[in-house]
């Protein structure tokens, strides 16, 4: 039935305005569209007491056949919220304190978490050096997911463009740190499976070489691609299922099912979500922790580490 | 069951515009823009003056625990040199008890045979004395005797005879005597 929903052809990107029409024209509720509406992209921020505000509109910017749209929308906008709230609170409200105290007690126990039980396990003595990284990357997701539980506010990390920039800062960060650590040759030969100083006949060679190349190659993308989708999903997948149950009592037309099924579902998946928001926050930093801290040390240890966490 | 959902809601929106997979070029600019921002000013503002916080007080853990473990090794070694100082206290005590116990006796002792020796010495003494007195007194006794012997057997006799021979009588009759004891 939500998918009998969702894939209502009728006015999916129109808004809640063209919704509303709909309803008032057809005497039906397009669910659909305003869950689309929801977690998609736009040009217009819904405020509260102001309702719905037009964001300026910049002409786009033509690069060879490319077309970069720099206007900001709503997600750009979630993400300068989620900065600001960042730095507001890490640096005026939970000032580090010897003695800790307060909020700077909470936030300095997830740092500590994260920098002795994601980052160190990976990196030892260089944790330091890149706990940075990881600490902004959680708090960004974290403070992203949670922005989207908010009223009125929406899930930038439900972007898959979003989340494909951050899979991307992983990736390079990861070649970055190969690079550095195994020297470029070391990297290419790494790339190669360490087929070259495998004691066979040359013909050989070259046959695991054709097979081997494209398996690590690809290799190289299949983890930030997972993170990438992996947080996307996860992201979209709580607000669609928490807005089909709100939908149900539209669809249905019943008090019944809103007051016993639907708020009742809808609040324990809201619930999950503001788990899930910490959880997948936390997922991609170790994700991207375990990635960069085995690019870091070379070789066959990679595939151990790798197979114990599937 | 999530993610069947939504692979399906991306097949339906994928290659329309604004669909959900659809990856807005601007977007991914702003995200690279806001996330990098966001990683030098959190990293110089945030995160740098946090860790070196925890760093501080991780050095200053470390430290208060070695002092304490300093302090209390220092108070051990002191109580137990307290107490071996009680000890050897006690010892020296008992000691000198003892040793003032030890001298008290041999003095008592000295004492108790000096008094022993003065009073032989005072009785043998005492004795010489008396003997000696004795002596004296015998002689004396004799010559008396003898004298009063010849006074009175002149008188009786009434005869001349002179006194030297009569002395010589006396002399020999007392030298016939047996030697008296004492």
């Amino acid at each position: 039935m939500l998918l009998n929903l969702l894939q209502d052809p009728h006015a999916q990107h129109e808004g809640t305005k063209a919704a509303a029409k709909a309803v008032e024209e057809t005497g039906k509720v397009d669910i659909g569209g305003t869950i689309l509406h929801h977690i998609t992209n736009s040009h217009e921020l819904e405020l509260p007491f102001f309702g719905v505000v037009k964001l300026p509109h910049f002409d786009p910017i033509h690069i060879g056949s490319m077309t970069i749209d720099l206007s900001p929308t709503k997600h750009v906008v979630m993400m300068w919220i989620v900065a600001l709230l960042l730095l507001l609170v890490f640096t005026v409200l939970a000032r580090p304190k010897l003695i800790p105290k307060g909020l700077y007690n909470f936030f300095e126990s997830i740092i500590v978490y994260i920098r002795e039980e994601v980052v160190r396990p990976n990196f030892g003595e260089k944790t330091d050096a890149y706990v940075n990284y990881f600490l902004t990357v959680f708090f960004f997701i974290l403070f992203a997911n949670l922005l989207g539980l908010i009223p009125f506010g929406s899930t930038a990390t439900g972007n898959i463009a979003v989340t494909a920039t951050l899979a991307v800062c992983t990736f390079l960060v990861t070649q970055y740190s190969a690079v550095k650590a195994q020297g470029v040759v070391g990297y290419f030969r790494h790339l190669m499976g360490g087929i070259d100083q495998m004691d066979m006949n040359i013909a050989m060679k070259a046959v695991l070489i054709v097979i081997m190349v494209p398996v690590e190659f690809i290799g190289l993308f299949t983890k930030p691609f997972a993170l990438c989708i992996r947080l996307f999903a996860n992201m979209t997948a709580g607000h669609v299922v928490i807005l089909s149950l709100i939908g149900l009592i539209f669809v249905l037309k019943s008090v019944f099912v809103g007051i016993f099924v639907s708020i009742p579902m809808a609040l324990f998946i809201y619930m999950l979500e503001i788990f899930v928001a910490f959880l997948q926050a936390y997922v991609f930093t170790l994700l991207s922790a375990i990635f960069i801290g085995m690019a870091l040390h070379s070789g066959h240890e990679e595939h151990a580490v790798e197979a114990e966490h599937h | 069951m999530k993610t069947l959902l939504i692979t399906f809601m991306l097949l339906e929106e994928g290659g329309h515009k604004g669909g959900l997979l659809d990856i807005d070029p601007g977007l991914i600019i702003w995200t690279l823009i806001t996330f990098g921002l966001l990683l030098v000013l959190l990293g110089k503002f945030a995160w740098k003056p946090i860790i070196t916080t925890l760093q501080e007080r991780e050095t200053k853990i470390k430290n208060s625990l070695e002092q304490a473990e300093k302090a209390r090794r220092d108070a051990e070694g002191l109580i137990a040199k307290n107490n071996e100082m009680l000890a050897q206290a006690e010892r020296e005590a008992q000691d000198i008890a003892r040793k003032a116990k030890e001298n008290a006796e041999k003095l008592k002792n000295e004492i108790a045979e000096q008094a022993k020796i003065e009073a032989v010495k005072l009785l043998q003494t005492a004795k010489k004395e008396i003997d000696n007195e004795k002596n004296s007194a015998l002689v004396f006794l004799k010559n008396e005797v003898a004298a009063m012997a010849v006074q009175a057997a002149g008188k009786i006799i009434g005869a001349n005879l002179d006194a030297e021979k009569h002395r010589k009588l006396v002399d020999d009759f007392i030298k016939e005597m047996p030697t008296s004891k004492n």
